[in-house]
């Protein structure tokens, strides 16, 4: 609180506009907690924030663009670069959408290990969260912690798939890999131990003093204000939304698979906290159930990784080497691409952020026509201009943190 | 006869189709299949023209006019229990028929369903705002403008949000190469160095696949670095190899090339 008679500032050769106590504040595009690039223009009253503007396209590559002049296969790896922090979850929902425009069925086995690595994703993405918030609010202790963790699941998927970073793991039909000997018992150790991990991280959070004061209380989105900004995820179900689309629109074997969704009607930073942790649990319990899957899948002897469809996905290497049609057909979808019918799909999936979406409308041509993609990044970074406003700016950093964006995917 | 290709289209092209293909579908179902879908299509049926409407892939499309398009959101919204906007865009159908469509794809968490209400506007025309009924749309639609050029009314702030604000011509129009357009290959030369710097520059080269060998010359010698288009035919003078800055580090000698030895024979 300033008093009004204070020493006003003299400067020879100035004079002010204004009278009031505004300022601008540009926040970003490269401050540290910004989690990637974005700049914040604020205006404050002293240090409280009356409007917000969030500016976004930094990180922007033109992804829709580029889907227009690419073959489906081509466009795999580039949905890596969306949420890089999960990115097997990107190459999911596109996989799965172009798999509904063809109307393929995934055979069982690539479809347990699709959902182990979804899963797998889900927890090194919750867990990158929790470091990077936990470290913006000064608790270092837990990044580390978290970040170990993180890298458990980082050499898991490397072990499946060779990257560690940008998976393109899943294909369109399937997988193109089955799991390494050791994947299940190596993740089977792993999830013993996480109980443990996250508890360990509550110890240190849960009743820290300036973790709560940073966290309650702070960034309500009421049930109205999320729903109307599209908010999708975490945020909408830290409103008290009980909305999971893993839940409520099944997809792959999320409907064999019992997990509970947690919801929290606070909408504040903390609920947020709360629900990203208890997600972790419920990963974890989702991964043991697909682990005994893909036990019964060797057992049934269900070897399959791609879908059979000729006319779309080109056959096992075996019958590439082998046969003269399979290489033929093979020739043609590798040099010239798959031709889908004409129509359009519009797939979303839960994706660690939120509702991850694909938007396709094909001509029958070997290129989209139009990929919209719907990231739920897009709408968290929207909602500040509403939400900031009121707060102060050390809770910029702390709301920015619980919002869980990720630039690769707001700008595309 | 070859099969006529728009040419105000520059996306990518099919290297080859068989002219006696004949792309299939995907399947559209009639709305009276799905009783949910069927008692929304008849409450906006009631008030207002609906072009069409189909069930593909699970999900409801209603063609509407774009003159009603807030308000039968407006209705699908209050009276629907559509509580979300999921997404909205539009799809650039210029060379075909000279019109965008619009698309918004609205999601009900009461019944589970999804929608997606759809309409045409030319090419000159512009759309009503519904950010009024969801505030995700104030990002879509601005989203929208900075692609396709489309005007939104009553829009609280419609400014480009992707691209930069003083960027000329909208990426994802069909007609925009992918590459960028002459514009784009000035934009960063003309900001970094200034118009007078376009003769000694050049365009920026915007295509990534794009290896020029000449470019080489200068990267490549490190420690050798001239202007560029300076002739660099071997007459440097040899740079020896050093680590560290002059003088070195505090309790570390700085390496030097000429006053060392180099052992080749290990047994010496």
């Amino acid at each position: 609180m300033q008093h009004q008679n204070r020493l006003r500032p003299f400067f020879e050769n100035i004079t002010f506009d204004r009278d009031d106590n505004e300022m601008i504040l540009n926040f970003g595009p490269q401050h540290p907690s910004a989690h990637g690039q974005l700049r914040l223009m604020l205006h404050l009253q002293q240090e409280m924030i009356t409007k917000s503007h969030p500016d976004i396209g930094y990180l922007h590559r033109g992804m829709e663009k580029m889907a227009e002049n690419m073959i489906y296969n081509e466009f795999m790896p580039t949905t890596d670069r969306m949420d890089y922090i999960a990115s097997s979850s990107n190459n999911y929902g596109f996989a799965l959408a172009v798999e509904k425009l063809i109307g393929l069925e995934v055979p069982r086995r690539a479809k347990v290990i699709r959902m182990l690595l979804l899963e797998i994703n889900r927890l090194m993405s919750h867990l990158f969260w929790l470091a990077t918030t936990a470290l913006d609010i000064g608790a270092m202790t837990v990044f580390l912690y978290a970040f170990r963790e993180r890298e458990y699941l980082m050499d898991l998927i490397e072990d499946y798939c060779g990257a560690r970073l940008t998976h393109a793991a899943i294909r369109i039909g399937g997988v193109p890999l089955d799991l390494p000997d050791n994947f299940i018992a190596d993740m089977r150790r792993f999830l013993d131990k996480l109980p443990e991990n996250i508890k360990d991280y509550e110890d240190l959070l849960d009743t820290n003093r300036i973790w709560r004061m940073r966290m309650e209380g702070v960034g309500v989105i009421s049930k109205e204000m999320a729903l109307s900004w599209g908010c999708t995820g975490p945020m909408l179900r830290a409103s008290g939304v009980a909305w999971d689309i893993r839940k409520e629109e099944p997809y792959e074997l999320y409907s064999e698979v019992e997990f509970k969704v947690p919801v929290s009607d606070k909408g504040d930073n903390f609920a947020r906290y709360r629900i990203y942790m208890e997600e972790m649990r419920q990963s974890a319990h989702i991964l043991y159930q697909v682990a005994d899957m893909y036990e019964e899948t060797i057992k049934n002897n269900q070897t399959d990784l791609m879908a059979h469809a000729p006319k779309y996905i080109s056959a096992p290497k075996i019958d590439i080497m082998t046969q003269n049609y399979s290489l033929m057909q093979h020739f043609v979808l590798v040099t010239q691409g798959m031709r889908p019918p004409v129509g359009e799909v519009y797939i979303p999936t839960e994706s660690p952020k939120g509702e991850l979406g694909f938007y396709i409308n094909s001509q029958g041509g070997p290129y989209p026509y139009r990929l919209k993609l719907r990231a739920p990044s897009f709408w968290h970074t929207g909602i500040l201009t509403d939400l900031l406003p009121g707060h102060y700016i050390p809770d910029v950093v702390s709301i920015i943190g619980t919002t869980n964006i990720v630039f690769g995917e707001v700008d595309r | 006869m070859r099969a006529y290709t728009p040419k105000d289209d520059v996306q990518a092209k099919a290297y080859y189709t068989d002219r006696f293909y004949v792309s299939p579908q995907v399947a559209k179902q009639d709305v009276s299949s799905d009783e949910v879908f069927a008692a929304d299509l008849e409450a906006i049926k009631a008030k207002f023209e609906v072009l069409e409407a189909y069930i593909q892939v699970e999900q409801m499309v209603v063609y509407i006019n774009a003159k009603d398009n807030v308000d039968v959101i407006k209705l699908v919204k209050e009276e629907l229990d559509y509580t979300q906007l999921s997404e909205m865009s539009a799809i650039d159908w210029i060379a075909k028929s000279g019109q965008f469509e619009i698309f918004y794809q609205m999601l009900s968490m009461g019944k589970r369903k999804r929608i997606r209400i759809k309409c045409f506007i030319g090419k000159d025309e512009a759309i009503n705002s519904v950010e009024k009924l969801f505030r995700s749309a104030d990002w879509s639609e601005r989203e929208m403008y900075d692609m396709f050029g489309i005007e939104v009314n009553n829009h609280p702030f419609l400014k480009r949000i992707l691209m930069p604000y003083d960027w000329e011509g909208y990426p994802l129009l069909k007609t925009y190469p992918l590459e960028g357009d002459e514009f784009a290959a000035w934009y960063e030369v003309d900001k970094i160095y200034g118009k007078e710097a376009r003769d000694i520059i050049g365009p920026e080269i915007r295509d990534t696949a794009r290896v020029d060998r000449y470019d080489s010359e200068r990267f490549g010698r490190l420690g050798h670095e001239v202007p560029k288009g300076t002739k660099i035919t071997g007459n440097e003078p040899k740079t020896p190899l050093a680590y560290q800055e002059e003088g070195g580090v505090f309790m570390i000698d700085r390496f030097d090339e000429e006053k060392s030895v180099i052992i080749t024979d290990r047994n010496r």
